[in-house]
């Protein structure tokens, strides 16, 4: 939004693609709030949980960042994806609502809850193949670390790093594939 | 699962590598040639007298339309496939190919009788180019829907749409080494029909495939 975001978040990405893993854990952060901001002015009417859309654009981000070229603007790049998937998200809901508007009535009129177990996320994580299911999770909601995950399952750390990038792109490509209608 | 979670997911494949979107478009390029030579030359080949062809203003102008469309459009599905990347420019650019065709068509009309008209624009070959520049596109099309699917386009079936242009440019610069039929009228006419058959395939390609 400012030109300090912008040259902060574009230096940041450069460092990611140059390998700096801490520079990319900090771009995420950083543009996860900024996506948390734009999903919560967007969207006004409820139905649609924001945290959802910044986690959706987050992975989009992330499977897509070969998209991103070095001499573009990040933000509008960014904006662009989380436009994207919140259009996503409302086509989502608008055809969800026309269908069984009886049954999810009465949790529309509710605030949104921020549990953890009605995240879309977790839907898709628990249609994953065990193995990446299980380094998925342990990586994330555990907090473990590539080479302490390879220990815990007996595998090689390059496996857990097959496993999880395999893993992500099924669960963005999830994401994708639940569009109903497009343009 | 948090997004700080998540976070740490992301962060922990950062070293995976995927290749630059940019790139990926020149290998696409080079792959639907290929494709599109090859069934060029398996299907019709060069006509006969492409030699004497080469002198005649009618004849290479054909290559110039079809070139100018396959270059525009290559320069305007890059930028679709991109997100935020400004489509304005290449977009204006897209003008260029039908504007040429325009001033030719003009320019036949005032150069040739009213009575050929008719026979210049019904030519001798509209079912093989029917046939041929969509026979000689789909390949190419599949490899650009591919890459769209590899980018982020925003605008699926408008990417997709574009992407049918791009074969259709490529293709009809190949198959009008093959054409007879060089007049402006017949260029205008069928090449373009030809070409929009891939057009309305890449929108429904972008439709069905291209999901991110």
């Amino acid at each position: 939004m400012t030109g300090n975001d912008e040259a902060e978040l574009s230096r940041l990405m450069r460092a990611a693609i140059a390998g700096d893993e801490r520079a990319y854990a900090d771009f995420l952060r950083r543009t996860a709030a900024l996506v948390r901001g734009f999903a919560r002015r967007k969207i006004v009417q409820g139905g649609v949980d924001p945290e959802d859309v910044v986690q959706e654009t987050l992975l989009a981000i992330h499977v897509k960042r070969h998209t991103w070229r070095q001499d573009l603007a990040v933000l509008p790049w960014v904006y662009a994806i989380a436009r994207f998937k919140l259009i996503d998200a409302f086509r989502r809901r608008g055809r969800r609502i026309e269908i069984e508007i009886d049954d999810i009535a009465e949790t529309l009129a509710e605030p949104e809850a921020e549990t953890v177990s009605e995240r879309d996320i977790n839907r898709a994580l628990d249609r994953l193949p065990p193995a990446q299911r299980s380094v998925v999770s342990a990586i994330s909601v555990e907090g473990r670390s590539i080479s302490e995950t390879a220990a815990k399952f007996g595998i090689s750390e390059t496996a857990v790093r097959v496993s999880l990038h395999r893993g992500l792109a099924a669960i963005a490509k999830r994401f994708g594939a639940k569009r109903f209608g497009r343009e | 699962m948090r997004t700080d979670d998540l976070i740490k997911a992301l962060d922990a494949d950062a070293r995976s590598r995927a290749m630059p979107l940019g790139s990926a478009w020149w290998v696409a390029a080079g792959a639907a040639a290929v494709i599109a030579a090859a069934v060029f030359w398996m299907a019709i080949g060069p006509r006969a007298d492409i030699a004497t062809a080469m002198h005649t203003m009618r004849f290479l102008a054909k290559f110039v339309f079809t070139a100018a469309l396959a270059v525009s459009a290559f320069a305007l599905i890059r930028a679709l496939s991109t997100p935020g990347a400004s489509t304005s420019r290449a977009a204006a650019w897209m003008i260029a190919a039908p504007l040429m065709v325009v001033i030719a068509v003009v320019l036949e009309l005032l150069s040739v009788p009213a009575a050929d008209w008719g026979r210049r624009l019904v030519g001798s070959n509209i079912v093989i180019c029917l046939t041929f520049i969509p026979l000689i596109g789909i390949g190419p099309l599949a490899v650009f829907l591919a890459v769209l699917r590899y980018g982020a386009p925003t605008r699926p079936v408008l990417a997709g749409t574009v992407a049918g242009l791009l074969a259709g440019g490529l293709a009809a610069t190949f198959y009008a080494a093959h054409c007879f039929d060089d007049s402006p009228l017949f260029v205008a006419t069928w090449y373009t029909i030809a070409i929009a058959i891939l057009a309305a395939l890449g929108a429904l390609g972008g439709r069905l495939f291209v999901r991110w």
